[in-house]
């Protein structure tokens, strides 16, 4: 990778990115974010109106509490591909309690509860990874085909087009009304604030306290931090549930902000979670990982998915667009970090 | 070790007559005919020739698996029909065209099969999220050729044949399964490759260490894995006569769970073909079981699902102790 004459002093210029580069995997997700902007820019000067970028936020509320939710468990060395089917049960099976036998339920208990029911469901992922001793992707590709399957078989399959009150008001509130040039009116939506507490919270236990530590230490060495006297057990517990509780808050977030409830909703979607987060700087084997990280894999998998059409790439190639952007950025980190 | 493989054998042998006989009983004599065995068998390839890829990769341990099997075998079966019908009309030489559709399936999946390999080998990528990246690029691939709809292929008889009929009351494309499946078997169970593919899955330090050339192995094992995926796409192509991006989406579930209901170890070092073919035609006549007693599809993937997890579950378990009366 260097051309650059290799001197301890002063190395080149691209031999430092290179390895700034590795401390901070992030700044490559940030490079790539630039550099779509600046070609959708060049492309359509038109992109940068307030409406676009208020869409862009809305459209990474609900992928953003998914990805804090992987983020934990990829850096404890699990995987979780469970969570889009936790969410669609929860907010589903929940959307249906309030509305057919407490209607005037208020947001402050659905939300909760929303947790709670995801929280459920994840410990149970937790427990069964631990008890099986067998790879959490297998494990949890089990338990995904059963929480959907179960939903679509025993709870139902119809949709919901009349949310309860509550939750439509929450879905509709805005934190900016901005009115631009041409009268559009586009507004940033009051669920941006839920992905704020929930980045906030999970970068405080991972960076801020002991069960932080224990995840980390879980996901470099598991060997290594049971010796020390980390109960991997509990952190499995811990990873799942945390995923399954930020699952079933995305999924009220995002049937307020589609008020709908659909059955039928979110799948298929954790794909490109996981390449979001690993986008992020977060290492498949664990032991790694940033909520900056994250959330900036999260803008950039937005951004492809909805911003390719203003530069005339066929929104067919969307798919194609973020394979290639995971296996470059996947390359790259991992070469980086056998240097 | 040979006692307790030959034990799985029995038991998942058993496992058919158990699922026929329970098929005769429940949904009559027309379960067991020989029309309805042939139609069972003819849906067998597809998904046991993408579990064989998926056992394969997960033989060769370091956490493998091929996630990109189903959309490889779609990208193949589409790439195919779009080229192979630019160079020749179909209507023309339906049988140069059939080899020649078979002959660029096939190049695909090696190409496909190469590009995991190379990126699992050389740039250290872990097998989940370089299938995973090549399962998103295959299928965004695929949709920008159809621009997302599905092609149909029209009739063309050696294909439709292939797909459909029975020779010797056998058909084509299972007689076609089975031996591939002995090629693959053998393969393991008696070549020098085989038995390094084995050591490498239990532990590629020792393999390293051991002179066994880590990346060349791995590299042949994902490209064995590619060829497979596009001989599905090409039974896909000719059974069903169109070819569509999204085809068989729940596919990567099932490959994985006739893959470990077959015994092989996710952790890899261990599988047997035998195994995952016995495994294949029983979740296949389980399936078509379900289908004959008007079970639906939701409550089928919710069946497949406990399945899986029991299946983990039981391998948890100890059960040498309650057979040992038996025996």
């Amino acid at each position: 990778m260097t051309d650059v004459p290799a001197s301890a002093a002063t190395p080149g210029l691209p031999a430092r990115l290179w390895d700034l580069m590795g401390r901070r995997p992030e700044l490559f997700t940030l490079a790539l974010i630039v550099v779509t902007v600046i070609g959708v820019a060049i492309a359509n000067p038109n992109f940068f109106a307030m409406n676009n970028v208020f869409d862009i936020l809305r459209a990474s509320v609900v992928r953003g509490i998914f990805a804090m939710g992987v983020l934990v468990v990829l850096a404890a060395g699990g995987i979780d591909v469970s969570f889009t089917a936790i969410a669609a049960f929860v907010m589903y099976a929940l959307t249906m309690l309030v509305t057919n036998i407490f209607p005037g339920m208020p947001l402050w208990v659905i939300l909760p509860l929303a947790a709670l029911g995801g929280a459920v469901f994840g410990v149970i992922n937790g427990l069964l990874v631990h008890s099986l001793r067998a790879p959490s992707l297998i494990v949890t590709i089990g338990t995904q085909y059963i929480i959907r399957s179960a939903l679509l078989t025993f709870v139902g399959t119809a949709l919901f087009m009349n949310l309860p009150a509550s939750m439509e008001a929450f879905g509709k509130a805005s934190l900016i009304t901005w009115t631009g040039g041409t009268g559009v009116i586009s507004t940033l939506p009051a669920t941006v604030l839920v992905l704020v507490v929930v980045a906030f919270a999970t970068w405080f236990i991972l960076e801020r306290t002991l069960m932080g530590r224990a995840i980390f230490a879980s996901g470099g060495n598991p060997g290594i931090a049971e010796r020390l006297g980390f109960n991997l057990f509990h952190i499995r517990l811990f990873v799942f549930g945390w995923a399954g509780l930020l699952a079933g808050i995305a999924g009220i977030v995002h049937v307020a902000s589609n008020r709908l409830a659909n059955p039928f909703d979110l799948a298929g979607m954790e794909l490109e979670i996981i390449a979001a987060v690993v986008l992020g700087g977060a290492r498949i084997t664990g032991g790694s990982g940033t909520v900056i990280g994250t959330l900036l894999g999260v803008l950039l998998i937005t951004l492809v998915s909805n911003v390719l059409v203003f530069v005339g790439i066929p929104s067919t190639l969307q798919l194609a667009i973020v394979g290639i952007f995971i296996l470059i950025a996947g390359t790259i980190f991992a070469l980086r970090q056998r240097n | 070790m040979i006692k307790t493989a030959d034990r799985q054998t029995v038991f998942l042998a058993l496992i058919n007559v158990i699922v026929l006989v329970a098929g005769a009983l429940l949904a009559g004599a027309n379960f067991v005919d020989s029309y309805n065995l042939q139609v069972m068998a003819a849906q067998v390839p597809e998904l046991g020739l993408l579990a064989l890829g998926v056992a394969l990769a997960m033989i060769s341990g370091n956490g493998g698996i091929d996630l990109s099997g189903i959309a490889l075998a779609n990208l193949a079966g589409i790439t195919a029909f779009l080229v192979a019908s630019r160079i020749l009309p179909p209507g023309d030489a339906p049988m140069a065209f059939s080899w020649t559709f078979a002959g660029i399936a096939l190049c695909v999946g090696l190409a496909g099969g190469l590009i995991n390999g190379l990126m699992i080998a050389y740039t250290g990528l872990t097998p989940l999220i370089a299938t995973l990246g090549t399962q998103l690029l295959f299928t965004g691939i695929a949709v920008w050729l159809t621009n997302g709809s599905s092609v149909s292929l029209g009739y063309i008889p050696p294909l439709d044949d292939f797909g459909n009929l029975p020779v010797l009351g056998v058909p084509l494309c299972f007689a076609l399964f089975v031996l591939i499946a002995g090629l693959i078997g053998y393969l393991l169970r008696f070549t020098p490759f085989g038995v390094k593919l084995m050591l490498l899955g239990s532990n590629e330090k020792a393999a390293r260490y051991g002179g066994i050339p880590v990346k060349r192995m791995i590299v042949i094992t994902y490209a064995i894995c590619g060829i497979l995926a596009s001989v599905a796409g090409i039974v896909i192509a000719s059974r069903a006569g169109s070819v569509k991006w999204d085809y068989g989406s729940s596919y990567v579930l099932i490959a994985i769970l006739i893959a470990v209901l077959g015994g092989v170890k996710p952790e890899g070092g261990y599988g047997r073909v035998l195994c995952v073919l016995l495994a294949a035609t029983a979740l296949q006549m389980l399936s078509s079981l379900f289908n004959f007693l008007g079970i639906s599809n939701f409550f089928r993937d919710l069946a497949w699902g406990v399945l899986l997890l029991a299946l983990l579950a039981s391998a948890r378990v100890d059960l040498s102790y309650w057979f040992r009366p038996a025996r």
